[in-house]
Order: structure tokens, then C-alpha cells, then sequence
């Protein structure tokens, strides 16, 4: 999987009462969520946000609660990709299991500033600034997880392993 | 090579023998957990996995504690999808409000979380059952519906961080000081994936209740699990309250650690983390004479009888400042009736102080307690991100119930030693 898009930057230990406020969480509908997704990180990102963009992040991406809420808002906000120079475990997880690609780069993040357009091959780990043409490499995922993340989450991944 | 705790635990349930640190493993689970918040988007999936069964009644815990008592129409609604899928699957412990409580005090009082059990929960303080010598950890909803289905979930073998707390414990300083502590001293990332072990004489000494709150926020530290090896005192916790057989571990004398930390607590003082990171720490007498507007006292993390028991020794006789609101929130109905059988209720109240039935309520900035604008709040519970506990631009400090009650009666954050 390939994805290109504008990048919106965000700081470090972004929780996830910042990607999604608990004052929200009374749905569980994906597009009432993207509508105040990083709204406490950032109150212009739902309007501005676009069908393909990418978040890239510092340290420990999504701390705090189990809320897959969290990864939910930011897919359902359009975002095709998440890149962070680490993710707290559970968004890690939850990520994967609702299929929100992410990737772990320290240098991509380093390098990489607000609104550059960037390409991500998902399978290679590959990410390249097409301002710059820079390449950094972030470790790509262990096959099953890609799997899961390629068939759109962890229910279609073990439905569609059950209709074969 | 030697196993942790934790890894013994893992490799139980995978079947194993042995585990190395990073081995993937599939796990068989003793309890899935869910509340009114994550469960809902757990019901869709677990309906779209379409198994129409549960794998076993009894092993799935329902708990509506965020936003219960319902706080608003759509809030009604997502309990009602939990209530329904409760009555619907039979499952067993799914806890109504009257009976419900917030449900990391409510599991180990139960006797629903156990020795050497391997649980999952949709909640990120699920990590607390680790102070039983559990290995528990948080996951999302779609880990809760497919283990819901299942029965199982996989895991990466963590690595393990030792902590060993050694000296005399001072007076006013419990567990919630000692993990503020090691939390200010490793970072929010500190032991991201990694299984934190409290150890040494001070954890041997400490009481079941404040080692739950210890293990409670081991996920602050971005862990895995927190986890204390079972001893005398968690054998007399949990012998009168388990219904089914459970199983004691230790770590190995060999077990490989990433890092072992040490810490003589005999001079430190209660603790007191500052907006907008639970790393942001700062022993009490430095953070004496922030001017606070409303104290919290309760949460999965201090909502307990010891924890009940301090602020009442403070407040007991004494008024609540005017200008500040005092709200407590006894975990579970059992602590209630206790707070109440031992005239604590009556001391909160005649203090001034509101005391509310059992929710997370405003920990989570949900309800029954909100900040607006500019507001600041000491609280109890383990988080302080910017907005947690209401507007984006009020502020929550995190202490102690000893530093809560204390400054509860000035008005500003104050040593407990300065009322008492």
C-alpha cells in the first residue's frame, strides 16, 4: 500500500484525550468523531484536514486511555497514515486493529516539516519527502500485521482467515 | 535464562514452557472486560465477527462506571447497547447501576481478577490487577470482540523494568507517591511495552489497597502491565473473595531485566505532578500554596477504604474552604457502605464536601464535576492532560488522598502535615 499526502506535525506525548476528548466519546460514529479529532491538540485540525493527509509526531503517539476511539476519529477524519517517532502500546495496537496505517520514524519526523507532501510505501517501511526527495526508513511491520492492516482491521483479518 | 513474572504468566496461558522477550504469542484469557464506553464499539465488532456466541459467559466482565449514572441521552443509549448485549449473551457480571462500581476497584473486590490470571480489559487502568500478581493489561475494543469470540488474544513478550523501594516509609507518603515518583523519574514513555515489577521491602510492607493504586498507573509510565508478586497480604485479600482456583508466580532468581531501578524512600514526601504530564513531578512542599478551585477524591486509582480513611482523618471537624468545591467518590457500593459504617461520610459532609455515588465521572472529564475556563482542580485520579478533567484551558494537579483532603480545607495545595 502506497499513500501520498500533506503532512500536519504534531509535538510530542500527544494523548489521547487530545485526539479525541472524552466529552465526545457518547457516539461511537466515526464521522461525528472526526469532527473534533485533535481538537484539544490542535481546535483548526477537523476543518482543515483533508481525505489523504498524514499526521507525523514525536515520542509515545496516543498515551493515555484504550479509547479506539482514538484511532477511529483520525481515520474517519481522512487521514491515511500516521508517522510518529514512537506510539504508546495500545494506540499501536488499536491502530492495527481498526486499520489506520502507522509508522515509526524518528528521523522522518526530524526532517519532515508541516505541510510538505510525502509518500509512504506501507510495505517497504519507505517514507519520501516529494519536496526534498529525501528518503527515511522505518521498520516495516511484521507480515500478519500488515495483513490485518491491508484487509481494513483485525475483524475483516479473522473473517476473512474463517471464509477461507 | 529465567522468566519474570510476567513472562511465566504469558507462557502459561500460551501453552509454553518458556518465552523469550519479543516472541509473539496467542494467549488463552480468564477475563475480558468492557465499560459503557469501549464496549459499545466492542459489540459492533464482535456482531460483524458474527460467531453469535460468547466463548464463556463467565469470564466477561460489563461494568457501566464513565458515564453512568447516565449522563445524557446518547450516554443512555450506549449503556442500554452494554445492558442489552449483557441480557442477550447471559453474560453473568455485568454490573447495573446500584450494584456497579468503578471497575478497577470493583473486580479485585469482587474476586473477579485473581492470582496469576492473564486479563484483558478495554480500559487502559486495567494494568491495576497487577498489585493481585495478575498479568492485566489495556486493550482497544476490537481486541475486547474478538477475545469476547475467542477466548484469546496475542501478545509480544515484554521485557521487564524492576523497581525496588527500600527504607522507611514516611508518614503521609503511600503508593500513589511512590508511582508518582518513579513516574516523574522514567517519563510518560519510560516503560512503553515494557512490564514494570515493584519490589523490596517497602512493596512487601504495603497494603493490598495501596499497591492497586502502584499498579493502577503503571500505564502512566506508558507500561504493559504493572505488576507485585503474591505474598501473605494478597492471600488474605483474595482467599475469602475467590470463587475459582488461581495460581502463584514469582520471578525467577535469574530472570533477565531491561533495567532495575532502586529507590530509598525514607526521605521522600508526598508527591504532587503538575499540568499537563503525570511526569511532571514535584515533592509537596514545592507545590504548596497553588491556589486550587475544586478537590477530587475517588477514581479507579485512590477511590478505596485506606484511601477514604486518610482524607476523613483530615477533614473530620474541620470546614471545607468557601471558595472551593470538595467532591468524593467512594469506588464501589461495598466502600461506600463501609465510608459510611465508619462515620466517614458523616465526617465529608459536615466538612462540606459532596459525596457522590460510585463513577469515573470527572476523572475523565465526563461528568459530576467538570472544570470551566481557567479552572484548577487537585485531584486523585492519574491523569492530567491538557482538558482531562473539563475546558481545554482549566488545569488538573495530581496528589495523594493525604495532600487532597489537606488542601481541601485551605483552599490552596497543601502538606498534610500542616493540618493534621
Amino acid at each position: 500500500m502506497k499513500f501520498t499526502g500533506q503532512v500536519y506535525k504534531f509535538g510530542a506525548d500527544i494523548d489521547t484525550d487530545a485526539i479525541i476528548p472524552a466529552r465526545y466519546l457518547n457516539t461511537t460514529d466515526p464521522a461525528e468523531l472526526a469532527q473534533h479529532c485533535m481538537e484539544d491538540a490542535d481546535p483548526t485540525f477537523p476543518a482543515r484536514v483533508k481525505t489523504g493527509d498524514i499526521i507525523v509526531a514525536d515520542k509515545n503517539f496516543g498515551c493515555g486511555s484504550s479509547r479506539e476511539h482514538a484511532p477511529i476519529a483520525i481515520k474517519g477524519a481522512g487521514v491515511a497514515c500516521v508517522i510518529a517517532t514512537s506510539f504508546a502500546r495500545i494506540f499501536y495496537r488499536n491502530s492495527i486493529n481498526i486499520g489506520l496505517p502507522i509508522l515509526e520514524c524518528d528521523q522522518a519526523y526530524q526532517a519532515i516539516n508541516e505541510g510538505d507532501q510525502v509518500e509512504v510505501d506501507l510495505e517497504s517501511g519507505q517514507i519520501t519527502s516529494l519536496i526534498t526527495g529525501d528518503t527515511w526508513q522505518a521498520v516495516p511491520f511484521p507480515g500478519f500485521m500488515q495483513e490485518i492492516m491491508a484487509q481494513g482491521g483485525l475483524i475483516n483479518y479473522v473473517r476473512h482467515k474463517t471464509d477461507k | 535464562m529465567g522468566m519474570t513474572i510476567s513472562q511465566k504468566i504469558l507462557a502459561y496461558h500460551a501453552g509454553k514452557k518458556h518465552v523469550e522477550a519479543g516472541e509473539l504469542v496467542n494467549c488463552r484469557v480468564d477475563v475480558v472486560l468492557g465499560n459503557d464506553i469501549t464496549s459499545p464499539v466492542a459489540i459492533e465488532e464482535f456482531a460483524r465477527l458474527g460467531t453469535g456466541e460468547v466463548f464463556d459467559r463467565d469470564r466477561i466482565v460489563l461494568v457501566p462506571d464513565h458515564f453512568a449514572p447516565n449522563k445524557d441521552i446518547k450516554s443512555a443509549e450506549q449503556a442500554k447497547v452494554v445492558r442489552s448485549f449483557a441480557r442477550q449473551y447471559g453474560i453473568k457480571n455485568y454490573f447495573e447501576v446500584g450494584q456497579m462500581g468503578i471497575e478497577h476497584c470493583l473486580l479485585p473486590e469482587q474476586g473477579l481478577a485473581l492470582p496469576g490470571d492473564l486479563i484483558i480489559g478495554a480500559d487502559s487502568h486495567t494494568c491495576t490487577y497487577g498489585a493481585l500478581g495478575a498479568f492485566a493489561t489495556g486493550v482497544g475494543s476490537t481486541d475486547m470482540a474478538a477475545a469476547m469470540a475467542t477466548g484469546e488474544a496475542w501478545f509480544k513478550i515484554p521485557e521487564s523494568l524492576k523497581f525496588i523501594y527500600y527504607g522507611q516509609l514516611p508518614r503521609w507518603v503511600g503508593g500513589k507517591d511512590l508511582i508518582l515518583h518513579t513516574i516523574g523519574d522514567i517519563g510518560v514513555d519510560g516503560a512503553r511495552y515494557m512490564s514494570m515489577e515493584f519490589t523490596g521491602e517497602v512493596i512487601q510492607n504495603l497494603s493490598m489497597d495501596n499497591r492497586l493504586t502502584m499498579a493502577n498507573m503503571a500505564i502512566e509510565a506508558g507500561g504493559k502491565n504493572g505488576i507485585i508478586e503474591p505474598d501473605d497480604i494478597t492471600l488474605a485479600y483474595v482467599k475469602e473473595r475467590a470463587q475459582r482456583s488461581y495460581n502463584l508466580y514469582k520471578s525467577d532468581p535469574d530472570a533477565v531485566y531491561a533495567e532495575i531501578r532502586e529507590y530509598d524512600v525514607s526521605k521522600m514526601e508526598p508527591v504532587v505532578a503538575f499540568p499537563h504530564l503525570p511526569e511532571n513531578t514535584r515533592p509537596v512542599s514545592e507545590a504548596a500554596g497553588v491556589n486550587i478551585d475544586q478537590v477530587v477524591i475517588g477514581s479507579c486509582t485512590n477511590g478505596r477504604v485506606e484511601d477514604l480513611e486518610i482524607a476523613a482523618s483530615l477533614l473530620k471537624g474541620k470546614k471545607v474552604h468557601p471558595e472551593i468545591r470538595v467532591i468524593i467518590f467512594p469506588g464501589t457500593q461495598q466502600i461506600y457502605l463501609e465510608a459510611m459504617r465508619r462515620g466517614y461520610v458523616e465526617a465529608f459532609i459536615e466538612a462540606g464536601a459532596a459525596v457522590s455515588t460510585p463513577t469515573c465521572g470527572p476523572c475523565l472529564g465526563g461528568h459530576m464535576g467538570i472544570l470551566a475556563k481557567g479552572e484548577r482542580a487537585l485531584a486523585t485520579t492519574n491523569r492530567n492532560f491538557v482538558g482531562r478533567m473539563g475546558h481545554p484551558e482549566s488545569e488538573v494537579y495530581l496528589s495523594s488522598p493525604a495532600v487532597a483532603a489537606a488542601s481541601a480545607i485551605t483552599g490552596k495545595i497543601t502538606p498534610p502535615w500542616e493540618i493534621a
